[in-house]
């Protein structure tokens, strides 16, 4: 071997180690997962004694009207909240966008809730839903009105709610960021031309934030569709199937059914769908700076 | 055609003050710069007036009418911004158009207005590029297009050359001067370049440290500085001050230095104090001459220190006793480093300054 292909191979053996791990940690799992799929296989079996059953959990999956249940939910959950957190949070970041006295302890206080363990915001919004003890209902009852049966009838409207709680801060401190890094003079330069609060919003404001917003929202919706303790924790899924996402399913399907084969074929779907919805969001990163490339070149050829 | 008056106008920020008080009154049409170093507030004293900061104390009349509390779209003017502040995600013709379209103008009267605009400025080709896509001097011409359409009746500018470069900043301030002729408007120029004062204002307020130091047209300036920081100010390179004391020869009052003993005309000699002991002598490179057969009474001996040779002069630093003094030469004369040469001194060119309170004598 000349000293010339070992310098060129230098590079590759210091990656090596990297390379393993992700190998082992991450691609092993994967495969494993993806072989699993395949077969009819119970958690009593090693996967070698399983039997190959080719496509058939992927058919009964899309015929099985409990997965496109929970299916439809999944979608359901994951966009409703992923709306309701964009308007809230970038209305606020709008709203908070200012320099007053006391503004940075209430932006700080504003991102609390995504700092707490989803398994505690569980429990707390559980009893909080509680329909006899909960504060909800108590509060309603002292203002005179009916309780609401949260966990019951609108579980799937409850555990949206408690997502939004928790998760718009994400969205809020992320506009704020990037509303700050708007470039001041063109703002000054749209109330000069006449532009009010809201049309400096509308036309200025969201169209600069929007590279961002888009990669804000596909990041959430990405976590949204993942979504399992603080669900598992406040309604197990129930009442029914009412709020049992995917991801709940597919701990039942491995755990309670025992079938290892069909849980991980459903992991699959998750997965590809999770792809379509990251390589959605490459693709926009790519097409702007893609753009950005053609105009640098543009200017450049202008000299 | 209005007029603009700054009354008083004071600044705060905290317990700092920056802006103390300005008076300032501006004629129907005027082009009023405002000069000074960098720091002074003039940027402050034109975001006040375009409302994009508030005022501290004073008013601001627009046509008599006080407007210190109207927001920057009711006081009907338009800004060019020193980073142009145009809409990155509109193209040309949309930044051109955002005020007229928010008036709701009709699309036909917006349209004829977009495309008679980009022809005064040269942009016609450009319309639909985003402003990404253009060169800095692209740039600058769509601030000023965008802020021609407005067809307000006062232009704000704040520094709009100085993110470009030397060459370019020449071609622009000529094709400002150009429009400036066409459009006939109230313009208030900020910037801290004294050729673009020089050359395009009507009017130049210099100001230092948040006060005015001086207003006035830019000959009036330049020939008759008020004080020590005008005359130092305008002019380059700049002007050559030198302490001095007045001795009086045989009628003839006579500044003397370290190294020199020049003769004070009559008529300047007349206005000063009897009192006065001892002054600044001011003298603009221009005004000293090369002459080897000048008289002792209006000519410095000068001993040459560094020559910079920038094209057809030079410059030269030179020794007077124990200060610096800066000449222009020819670049053609042939001289020596270490030389001592004689330059003869306009009597005209003779500004005196009081060492105390450094106004001008
Ligand atoms: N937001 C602020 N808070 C405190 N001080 C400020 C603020 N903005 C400006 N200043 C001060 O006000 C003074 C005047 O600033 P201004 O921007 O008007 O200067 P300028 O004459 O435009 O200078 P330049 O030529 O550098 O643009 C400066 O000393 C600056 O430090
Ligand atoms: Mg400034």
């Amino acid at each position: 071997m000349t000293s010339q292909r070992l310098n060129k191979l230098t590079p590759y053996m210091f990656m090596a180690p990297a390379a393993i791990i992700m190998a082992v940690a991450l691609l092993y799992p994967l495969g494993y997962m993806i072989y699993g799929s395949f077969r009819d296989w119970n958690p009593s079996q090693t996967i070698g004694e399983s039997e190959f059953v080719g496509f058939k959990n992927y058919i009964t999956l899309f015929y099985d009207p409990a997965f496109r249940e929970s299916l439809s939910v999944t979608l359901t959950f994951a966009f409703a909240v992923v709306t309701a957190e964009l308007v809230i949070g970038v209305g606020l970041a709008l709203l908070l966008d200012r320099n007053i006295r006391g503004m940075s302890v209430l932006r700080t206080l504003f991102i609390l809730p995504m700092m707490i363990a989803p398994v505690v915001v569980g429990l707390m919004w559980r009893y909080m839903y509680h329909p006899t003890v909960g504060t909800f209902n108590r509060w309603l009852k002292s203002w005179g009105f009916e309780g609401v049966d949260w966990l019951g009838q609108h579980a799937l409207l409850s555990v949206i709610i408690a997502d939004i709680w928790q998760w718009t801060p994400f969205i809020f401190i992320l506009s704020l960021a990037a509303l700050q890094s708007l470039p001041r003079s063109a703002l000054e330069a749209a109330r000069i031309d006449g532009a009010t609060a809201w049309q400096q919003i509308w036309y200025i404001k969201l169209p600069l934030m929007m590279p961002v917003l888009i990669v804000t929202a596909l990041l959430r919706l990405i976590d949204a569709f993942k979504v399992l303790e603080v669900i598992l924790v406040m309604t197990e899924g129930g009442p029914g199937l009412s709020t049992e996402i995917v991801a709940l399913r597919i701990s039942r399907t491995a755990t309670e059914f025992r079938e290892l084969g069909t849980a991980a074929a459903m992991s699959n779907y998750l997965l590809i769908l999770l792809l379509v919805l990251t390589l959605a969001m490459f693709a926009i990163t790519r097409l702007q700076e893609a753009r950005a490339a053609r105009l640098a070149r543009q200017i450049q050829e202008e000299g | 055609m209005p007029q603009i008056r700054l009354d008083n106008l004071v600044k705060r920020y905290g317990a700092v003050q920056v802006l103390h008080g300005i008076e300032l009154d501006m004629a129907e049409n005027e082009f009023t710069v405002l000069v000074g170093p960098s720091g002074c507030g003039k940027s402050t004293t034109l975001r006040m007036i375009a409302g994009l900061e508030t005022v501290s104390d004073g008013e601001i009349y627009i046509d008599g009418r006080p407007v210190k509390d109207l927001d920057p779209k009711d006081r009907g003017l338009a800004m060019v911004f020193q980073d142009y502040a145009l809409y990155p995600h509109m193209d040309v013709a949309s930044n051109i158009s955002f005020a007229l379209r928010l008036q709701k103008r009709p699309r036909a009267e917006i349209d004829a207005k977009v495309r008679e605009v980009a022809e005064l400025v040269g942009l016609s080709d450009f319309l639909a590029r985003k402003p990404g896509a253009l060169s800095g001097g692209q740039r600058q011409r769509v601030a000023m297009a965008r802020a021609l359409a407005k067809d307000s009746e006062i232009f704000l500018f704040d520094e709009p050359l100085s993110n470009l470069d030397a060459k370019l900043r020449g071609q622009m301030r000529a094709e400002l001067a150009i429009m400036r002729q066409r459009v006939q408007k109230n313009m208030i120029y900020v910037t801290h370049d004294q050729i673009e004062a020089m050359t395009l204002a009507d009017r130049i307020v210099v100001m230092n440290g948040g006060y005015i130091q001086q207003q006035g047209t830019p000959e009036e300036l330049f020939k008759r500085p008020a004080n020590k920081f005008v005359a130092g100010f305008l002019g380059s390179p700049p002007m050559n001050f030198l302490g001095a004391t007045l001795v009086r020869e045989d009628d003839m009052l006579m500044a003397q230095g370290a190294a020199f003993k020049v003769a004070i005309p009559a008529d300047t000699a007349a206005r000063l104090p009897t009192s006065q002991t001892s002054v600044i002598l001011g003298v603009r490179p221009s005004d000293l001459n090369y002459n080897s057969e000048a008289p002792d009474a209006e000519a410095f001996d000068l001993r040459v220190k560094v020559s910079e040779y920038v094209g057809a002069q030079s410059v030269l630093l030179c020794e007077c006793g124990s200060t610096d003094i800066t000449v222009e030469l020819k670049s053609e004369t042939p001289i020596a480093l270490g030389e001592t040469l004689r330059f003869a001194l306009r009597p005209e060119g003779i500004h005196l300054f009081d060492p105390k309170t450094e106004m001008a004598l």
